[in-house]
């Protein structure tokens, strides 16, 4: 099936270039050129949704009420999640997938160059639909991220364009992930058999499929919102034989997948980053393929872990229960994993790899905290609060966001052919790591301690933890003005150093675009190589 | 262009997908000020939709143009499909969203309304004490009023075997271009577009009846809304799948198309066959069940 070849030669010249001016960045069909636009526009929504965060730990900063109204705070959270998740985290591993999946498999291009393009506009549309209800009559959206009824379908004018923003995104979405999957199936180069690919090319196979299959249900999900608001449908009122909870089982049937599809692309970043700087092949790589696919299929049978205390057939919270469990298992084969390949190994401290050590520390600790939760009787006691607020956000921050920072250091050399300053790097990457520990840690006492989430004033005795968060949470945003600079240094011409074309030592053993010419040229693999890495046998 | 045989295709400057987000977003923009009661949201839901015809016609009759100047290899060939699948795939994950709902209500929370059972989600019967669990149901609010449920023999029937049929016809056209009989591709591809829509056409009668002598509307309680959002969806693809098999019709009478080259046609059958199976579906357990 690998039917990888030549570019298309267009009759009037032989090499294209980009195209000139603004126009280049609207018409491209060039992955890389896509994979630019998407990782920029991730880490603008990146900003916009940090911003917001900073409004909430503000607010809650000190008991009482200081600075927004409790309506507006409801909002911030909703839609500091809702963009975090949709416009930063996954459109930035859609970028990765853009920029570096062709490159990783010998191919010319992406499968659907056109509908790459298309994938990414509408992204930009869906975003930009959501925003324009911050504006609106009766604010934005303050449901919260699932947008749960009979509260969502309060909102104000916001609440078809918020639906509609979720249609559009999810057309990006689908039309991303059948991109990814037509080319990863299709335009391998032809020794590249499916079990020598690079694990965030598996990770991010297996991601597409998990898109495919969730993004139209949420969709379907938020249209029967619409109606139920607009057409006098019954689905979620139980006067009319309908159910709100059902909305919470479709919600979650989208929802618990779509935490996996942005932390298996993380897994699968950090599977590339630990080898390189271990020097040493990945340990156990079939198992990490392996682990990837039983994640991906337990997602969709644990979904009610998220509504333990809706009511449940007692059979029900067991089923859930011991199923979310079982997720435990392939995570820590991968956890496993990752610490035996840096055993032993010649391990140096880059920048991209002390991102990723942490990312294998604190993620475990995400996962823990998970366990935990996924133990239905003390869910009781741990549902709602800040120490679910504390669980996602390890997973999320100090893994996902933490691994896309380690990303973007590790290819920014080999896609700008310019070095970052490493001096700068480290020092972004100490003061992240430890604000974020202070951001997030103290958020799982206050849990314990019944701190309810999504409330804008709480009672005295969590002040003391709260304010230290808070002071976490403005560390660690402004820390991250330090990332915007250093990368916008280094696309200028970086520390002046010229990178050599594996960057990394030995690179080039461990995946095809270290064989390529730093910085990578704009048409790459016009015809498929001819050898491939094997450093994993 | 033999020179192109072998050489995946990769196209450069492609300007109508930001057109279609253009065309997208102005609709949807539009149709959400529409419900919110903002007279201009008409206007910019056709301005949208204008936009989005355009773009499809535009997006469609280059692609054709480039499948018949030969710059689409086998490799492309094997994308298309792939995609055309996965999207299918999709669009099966959103009709399963309308099918669990009508399973979930019928079978656990009209009877939890009820106090049917024993599950904590069970009502305590209090508020509603002389609510029973029948389907179809309006809920114990009566919500909508009295109507009359839709039969499953009649029309609906009618048009399972005009389905059924159609889908008979499209695969004999697909049997005349592969054995490059041009005349029999023509008639299977026009009997079933015409099948098609008069399909379209008993379904907009049916509704008609629904609405005016029955009492069923989309507001009759949880049997209404999922009776008409499973029907009113699936009618909705049947009249794209009647649009893209005409667009195929048009191309195939014009002389496109070859036994070894006809991937607009066999997506457009295959998407035929989904609505086919779709309302088989929707037959078996929103009519006659
Ligand atoms: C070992 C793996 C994991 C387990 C066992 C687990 C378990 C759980 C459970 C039981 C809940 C619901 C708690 C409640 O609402 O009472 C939850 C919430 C959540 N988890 Fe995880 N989780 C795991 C990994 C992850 C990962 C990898 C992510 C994201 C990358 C994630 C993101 C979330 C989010 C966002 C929520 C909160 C959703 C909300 O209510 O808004 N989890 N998790
Ligand atoms: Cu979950």
């Amino acid at each position: 099936m690998s039917a990888v070849t030549a570019e298309h030669e267009h009759d009037e010249h032989h090499d294209h270039g980009p195209e000139k001016g603004l126009l280049r960045w609207i018409i491209t069909t060039n992955h890389k050129d896509i994979g630019t636009l998407y990782l920029l526009f991730a880490l603008a929504m990146f900003f916009v949704g940090g911003a917001m965060a900073l409004v909430i730990r503000a607010e809650l900063f000190e008991p009482g009420m200081q600075f927004v109204s409790p309506q507006f705070f409801n909002s911030m959270t909703t839609m500091h999640a809702l963009v975090m998740v949709f416009g930063a985290v996954m459109p930035a591993f859609v970028g990765f997938a853009n920029w570096q999946i062709p490159l990783m498999i010998g191919a010319p291009d992406m499968a659907l160059p056109r509908m790459n393009n298309m994938s990414f506009w509408m992204l930009v549309g869906g975003i930009l639909l959501l925003a324009s209800t911050l504006f609106m009559e009766g604010g934005a959206p303050a449901s919260g991220w699932t947008l749960y009824p009979p509260l969502v379908l309060q909102t104000g004018a916001a609440l078809p364009f918020a639906i509609f923003a979720v249609h559009m995104l999810g057309i990006s979405s689908i039309m991303g992930a059948i991109n990814i999957i037509a080319t990863i199936f299709n335009m391998r180069a032809p020794k590249m058999t499916l079990m020598k690919m690079p694990l965030f090319v598996w990770t991010w196979l297996i991601t597409a499929f998990l898109l495919i299959a969730i993004m139209p249900v949420f969709a379907g999900a938020v249209t029967m919102l619409l109606t139920d608001r607009f057409f006098d449908t019954s689905f979620f009122n139980a006067a009319g034989g309908g159910d709100p909870v059902l909305y919470q089982h479709i919600f979650w049937f989208f929802g618990h997948p779509e935490v996996y599809v942005m932390i298996l692309p993380t897994f699968g970043v950090a599977s590339t980053i630990i080898p390189v700087f271990a020097r040493k092949p990945l340990f156990g790589y079939s198992s990490m393929v392996y682990a990837t696919a039983a994640i991906a299929f337990l997602s969709f049978i644990v979904w009610a872990h998220h509504m333990f205390t809706v009511g449940m057939p007692i059979a029900g919270e067991l089923y859930f229960m011991y199923a979310t469990m079982l997720i435990a298992i392939p995570t820590g084969v991968k956890i496993f994993n990752w610490t035996a390949t840096m055993w032993q190994g010649s391990m140096t401290f880059e920048t991209p790899m002390l991102f990723s050590i942490a990312f294998v520390v604190l993620f475990t600790l995400g996962g823990f905290t998970g366990l935990m939760m996924a133990l239905a009787p003390v869910d009781f006691q741990y549902h709602d609060t800040y120490f679910i607020v504390a669980h996602f956000h390890y997973t999320l921050v100090p893994a996902s966001i933490f691994i896309l920072m380690a990303g973007g250091y590790f290819w920014l050399p080999k896609w700008t052919g310019n070095m970052y300053d490493e001096k700068l790097a480290k020092f972004h990457f100490w003061l992240s790591a430890i604000s974020v520990n202070i951001l997030f840690f103290p958020q799982h006492f206050l849990g314990l301690a019944g701190m309810p989430r999504r409330i804008p004033d709480y009672a005295v005795q969590f002040a003391d933890w709260n304010m230290v968060s808070s002071i976490g949470a403005f560390i660690f945003g402004f820390s991250q003005l330090l990332f915007l600079y250093i990368v916008i240094k280094t696309i200028k011409g970086g520390t002046g150093e010229k990178v050599s074309d594996e960057v990394w030592e030995d690179a080039h053993k461990h995946g095809l675009e270290w064989t390529l010419p730093s910085p990578v040229p704009y048409h790459t693999f016009a015809t498929p190589p001819e050898k491939i890495p094997t450093e994993h046998f | 262009m033999m020179s192109t045989q072998g050489a995946y295709y990769i196209p450069h400057k492609a300007t109508w997908p930001i057109a279609a987000t253009i065309g997208l977003m102005t609709l949807l923009a539009g149709f959400a000020n529409y419900l919110n009661g903002n007279a201009a949201g008409s206007t910019f839901m056709l301005i949208g939709l204008s936009i989005f015809i355009i773009m499809i016609g535009g997006w469609f009759t280059l692609q054709a143009t480039e499948s018949e100047t030969g710059m689409y290899n086998k490799g492309v060939g094997i994308s298309y499909r792939m995609a055309m699948m996965w999207f299918i795939f999709s669009e099966i994950m959103f009709f399963a969203v309308f099918f669990g709902t009508l399973w979930y209500t019928r079978n656990l929370s009209v009877d939890w309304l009820a106090s049917v059972g024993d599950g904590p989600g069970r009502s305590s019967g209090m508020l509603w004490p002389s609510f029973e669990s029948v389907w179809p149901t309006n809920g114990p609010g009566n919500v909508g009023g009295e109507y009359e449920p839709m039969g499953a023999f009649g029309l609906p029937l009618l048009n399972t075997l005009i389905l059924l049929t159609s889908g008979v016809t499209c695969t004999w056209a697909h049997h005349g271009l592969i054995e490059k009989n041009r005349s029999q591709l023509i008639k299977g591809l026009a009997a079933t577009v015409i099948l098609g829509f008069i399909f379209v056409a008993f379904q907009a009668i049916e509704y008609q009846e629904a609405y005016h002598e029955m009492g069923l509307t989309l507001g009759s309680g949880i049997y209404g809304s999922t009776f008409f959002m499973l029907t009113g969806f699936h009618g909705f693809h049947v009249c794209v799948g009647a649009i893209i098999l005409t667009v195929v019709l048009f191309r195939s009478s014009k002389g496109h198309f070859t036994p070894e080259n006809h991937f607009a046609f066999e997506a457009a059958a295959w998407y035929w066959h989904f609505v086919d199976v779709v309302w088989l579906g929707l037959f078996i357990f929103v009519y006659m069940m």
